[in-house]
């Protein structure tokens, strides 16, 4: 099928100071297949971004880049820093990466361990790491869930504790690999309210288009391992051949 | 499937529930040895074990008759020691013929039978209340203290969280296989001949088969994906967990208490 | 249909309590060594995955096959976990699944846990592993015969060592417990080879890269082969002999003082055991105020820490 490649056809937004800079990433895995083809991303303090596309265009790859699990050519640069081995414990802290299935984020056998692995792996001390899960569940409105054993939880609730799971870490920059999916609509709403009130720079891919049009205010496009487009959410969504061009629907 | 057909775990406000997971594992196991201790024929002591049991069973506010009830799960593996009824040489009690042998009951025999069986009996209850008043990841805490090498607290604690996933996938699989167990339309065969159907033994065993390697690479898969989680979370091969327990006075005293009782319970058995 | 106890996990109180702290040393020590190889040549990837491999091995002996009369066929999957681990990860996986079953289900005892680990864990591992590497650079065909009669030899030795630990035990008569076991476990061990062959045939054909070079499965030692040859050896002489004439093994158990030692229980051992310069019943009134003070020690210590810890 063949895909126009349209870049930065739309203004960025000014921004203050840059919490992620992505530049010209390139990523292919072992078997060849080649799932990044120089991606260049900058996320201002405080964006809410969406980063959509087909299944198979990278976004989830992408994501894997920002706090180092997976290293391709280019470079990544959070608050400043740029990726290496020597700072990645530091980046994994500023990067809360949540994914999709919550069954493989939550790990641990209560919710309170699952919440209190990230702080304690930073080697905060005792108190701390209690303060923190404390803060987390409390950010997330999941205060009561604090003993409960994972896997008593709706998928719903799941999604929730695997978000604080990451925010005890106090991150710069909350990634989210499509939090919404397979929730049902009461669910939805709850983690749309969350996510609109956490203050916080996130990035978050989904297929959700009501989603994007509803929460975020600038959208990323991606699709066969590069950025396709990227701008404002309400341009992007009125423009249907871009739409139609990778594969995406109008909500 | 639903958590509750695993779970054994019973939510309640009790003092059995409130004391410390250690106490809890050693008390059992201490029992549980004590029992294994006890001579032949210790009848004294057997009935004060099961004092002590009824004791326990009372102070989890599950009901006196709550690890009785749920007993049963050991006999069918008494089968195993049978043969002693007859094999100890003894006073005969009863003989009767099977298969053309002539099987005789000793008294030694059925001393020895019965006393395998109420200490197996015993033994069973003490480790049904123990989960039953122990939330599984405190007593995964419990033997992390309890000098348990962390490798396999963490194994266990993985296995946990993960066999609800798992034998749901399970399920899901055995589902699949019995939507598709079908017969041509007209044909008269019930489904359990349906099911045992196919082309024998040998092709069903591979669909089985099939069904444990598919789990196998999704299991393998789905490691790989938690092993991402682990590493966005600062993992970096070492785990770190917080002791969420702290001994009592109440803990220590009831260690001493059932100590105490155990030994007496020896010192009956011996005299 | 949930959870059905399998033949042999052993429950407390079936062995003695001689017999269920030798396999708890043997089992002990071999998982020390264990927890140390895998250590040492532990990727930090190997944790979740070890923990994962429990879960679906758990899960995997839930899978069952209608053979035939009402009965199943399912996994116990020792011999399948060692082949695609590797045999120390395969042991610790067999552990805490076994360990799991025990402490959630009564799925087996506590104190005999170390015999059910040895029987269903650590041999099976040994055996199953062992057999596989012998032939690891043949044809797919020969790996997955080998695989098989890996998975039945294990099921077998697994129910020898059951029977041999109940005999010791004074729990069973040897020359009914050993047909039993191994005549109800030939059967049982051919539909743990059917569907380890069946299931590494599924691996082999869409995942080569975890059964082949480099893999964990094709690292550990050529001393396996050894180990795995031997227990299978041990097996194939000793289960016919015990079979045909019980008897004789019983009268080589007794030669050898195994017999005596694992019926009796402890507190009959001590009192035989009398030093030349004691009277036996000296010797026992010792024994038994020893024990004593050691037990009031122990409770006035552990009240004495109650009185200060925070109540």
């Amino acid at each position: 099928m063949p895909v126009t490649h349209v870049t930065n056809q739309f203004a960025a937004p000014e921004c203050g100071g840059d919490v992620l800079v992505v530049n010209d990433l390139r990523f292919s895995y072992p078997d060849g297949h080649s799932a990044l083809n120089g991606v260049s991303l900058k996320l201002c303090e405080g964006d809410k971004v969406a980063l959509v596309g087909p299944n198979g265009a990278g976004k989830s790859t992408l994501m894997l880049h920002l706090n180092g699990i997976l290293n391709g050519q280019g470079d990544v640069e959070i608050a400043g820093m740029r990726l290496s081995r020597e700072n990645l414990p530091v980046i994994r802290a500023l990067v809360g990466l949540v994914f999709q299935n919550p069954d493989d984020q939550l790990f641990s056998p209560t919710v309170f361990e699952d919440v209190a692995f990230g702080p304690l792996h930073m080697g905060l001390p005792e108190a701390e790491v209690r303060s923190r899960v404390d803060a987390a569940l409390e950010a997330v409105r999941m205060s009561a869930y604090r003993d409960r054993l994972s896997h008593h939880l709706s998928v719903g609730e799941k999604k929730r504790i695997a978000i604080a799971t990451v925010l005890s870490m106090q991150p710069s920059l909350l990634v989210l690999d499509e939090p919404s999916a397979g929730l049902d609509p009461r669910a939805r709403r709850t983690l749309i309210n969350l996510l609109r009130d956490l203050p916080i720079t996130m990035l978050v891919s989904t297929h959700d288009m009501k989603l994007v049009q509803e929460l975020f205010p600038r959208t990323v496009v991606m699709d066969e391992g590069r950025v396709v487009a990227d701008g404002l959410t309400s341009e992007i969504l009125e423009d249907e051949p871009l739409l139609n061009a990778h594969g995406l629907e109008k909500p | 499937m639903h958590f509750d057909a695993f779970d054994r775990y019973h939510d309640k406000e009790s003092f059995l529930h409130r004391l410390d997971p250690r106490v809890k594992v050693l008390v059992t196991v201490i029992f549980i040895v004590s029992n294994a201790l006890l001579p032949d024929g210790a009848w004294f002591a057997f009935g004060f074990a099961w004092l002590f049991l009824l004791l326990c069973n009372l102070l989890s506010k599950l009901g006196y008759a709550y690890s009785l009830k749920r007993s049963i799960i050991a006999l069918p593996f008494a089968l195993i020691a049978i043969t002693v009824l007859f094999s100890i040489p003894g006073k005969p009690l009863s003989s009767f013929h099977f298969l053309g042998i002539t099987f005789t009951i000793t008294d030694a025999g059925l001393l020895r039978f019965v006393s395998i069986l109420i200490r197996s009996w015993l033994s069973v209850q003490m480790a049904i209340l123990l989960v039953a008043v122990t939330r599984f990841p405190d007593l995964i805490h419990a033997l992390e203290h309890l000098r348990v090498p962390a490798i396999l607290t963490t194994i266990i604690a993985f296995l946990y969280r993960y066999l609800f996933v798992l034998t749901d996938e399970v399920f899901r699989l055995l589902r699949a296989r019995e939507s598709r167990s079908g017969a041509v339309t007209g044909s008269k065969r019930r489904l359990e001949r349906v099911e045992r159907s196919g082309r024998g033994v040998l092709w069903r065993a591979k669909i089985a088969g099939n069904m444990a390697g598919q789990l196998f690479l999704r299991s393998y898969e789905r490691s790989d994906r938690i092993y991402n989680a682990m590493l966005a979370r600062g993992y970096a091969g070492r785990l770190y967990t917080l002791n969420p327990h702290e001994m009592k006075s109440v803990d220590y005293y009831a260690t001493a208490f059932a100590i105490a009782v155990i030994f007496l319970m020896q010192w009956i058995g011996r005299f | 249909m949930f959870y059905s106890p399998a033949p042999l996990h052993i429950p407390d109180g079936f062995l003695s309590l001689l017999v269920s702290l030798v396999c708890w040393v043997v089992t002990a020590l071999t998982l020390g060594a264990a927890i140390s190889r895998t250590n040492k040549s532990l990727g930090e990837r190997q944790i979740p995955l070890m923990g994962v491999m429990a879960a679906f091995i758990f899960a995997a002996q839930m899978i069952n096959f209608p053979v035939a009369g009402g009965t199943s066929g399912h996994l116990l999957g020792g011999a399948l976990a060692a082949i695609v681990l590797g045999p120390w990860a395969g042991m610790l996986v067999m552990t805490a699944v076994i360990a799991v079953q025990a402490l959630l289900f009564q799925d087996g005892g506590l104190l005999v846990m170390g015999a059910n680990i040895l029987n269903m864990g650590l041999v099976t591992a040994a055996i199953g592993y062992g057999l596989f590497r012998s032939v690891s650079g043949s044809s797919k065909t020969v790996k997955l015969g080998v695989a098989g009669v890996a998975a039945w030899l294990s099921v077998m030795a697994g129910a020898l060592l059951t029977s041999l630990q109940l005999w010791l035990s004074g729990t069973s008569q040897l020359g009914i417990v050993i047909p039993a076991m191994l005549g109800v476990h030939a059967l049982i061990g051919l539909g743990e080879a059917l569907i380890t062959v069946s299931a590494l045939a599924f691996i082999l054909q869409t995942r080569p890269d975890l059964l082949g070079e480099g893999s964990e499965s094709a690292k550990a030692g050529k001393g396996w082969i050894l180990a795995g040859g031997l227990i299978s050896l041990f097996v194939v002489f000793l289960s016919p002999f015990a079979s045909a004439d019980p008897d004789g093994l019983e009268r080589v158990a007794e030669n050898l003082g195994f017999i005596g030692a694992g019926q009796s229980a402890p507190f009959e051992i001590i009192p035989d055991y009398t030093l030349p310069f004691l009277g036996e019943t000296a010797l026992s009134t010792i024994v038994a105020g020893a024990i004593g003070i050691a037990v009031v020690a122990v409770i006035s210590l552990l009240v004495g820490r109650g009185m200060k810890a925070r109540s």
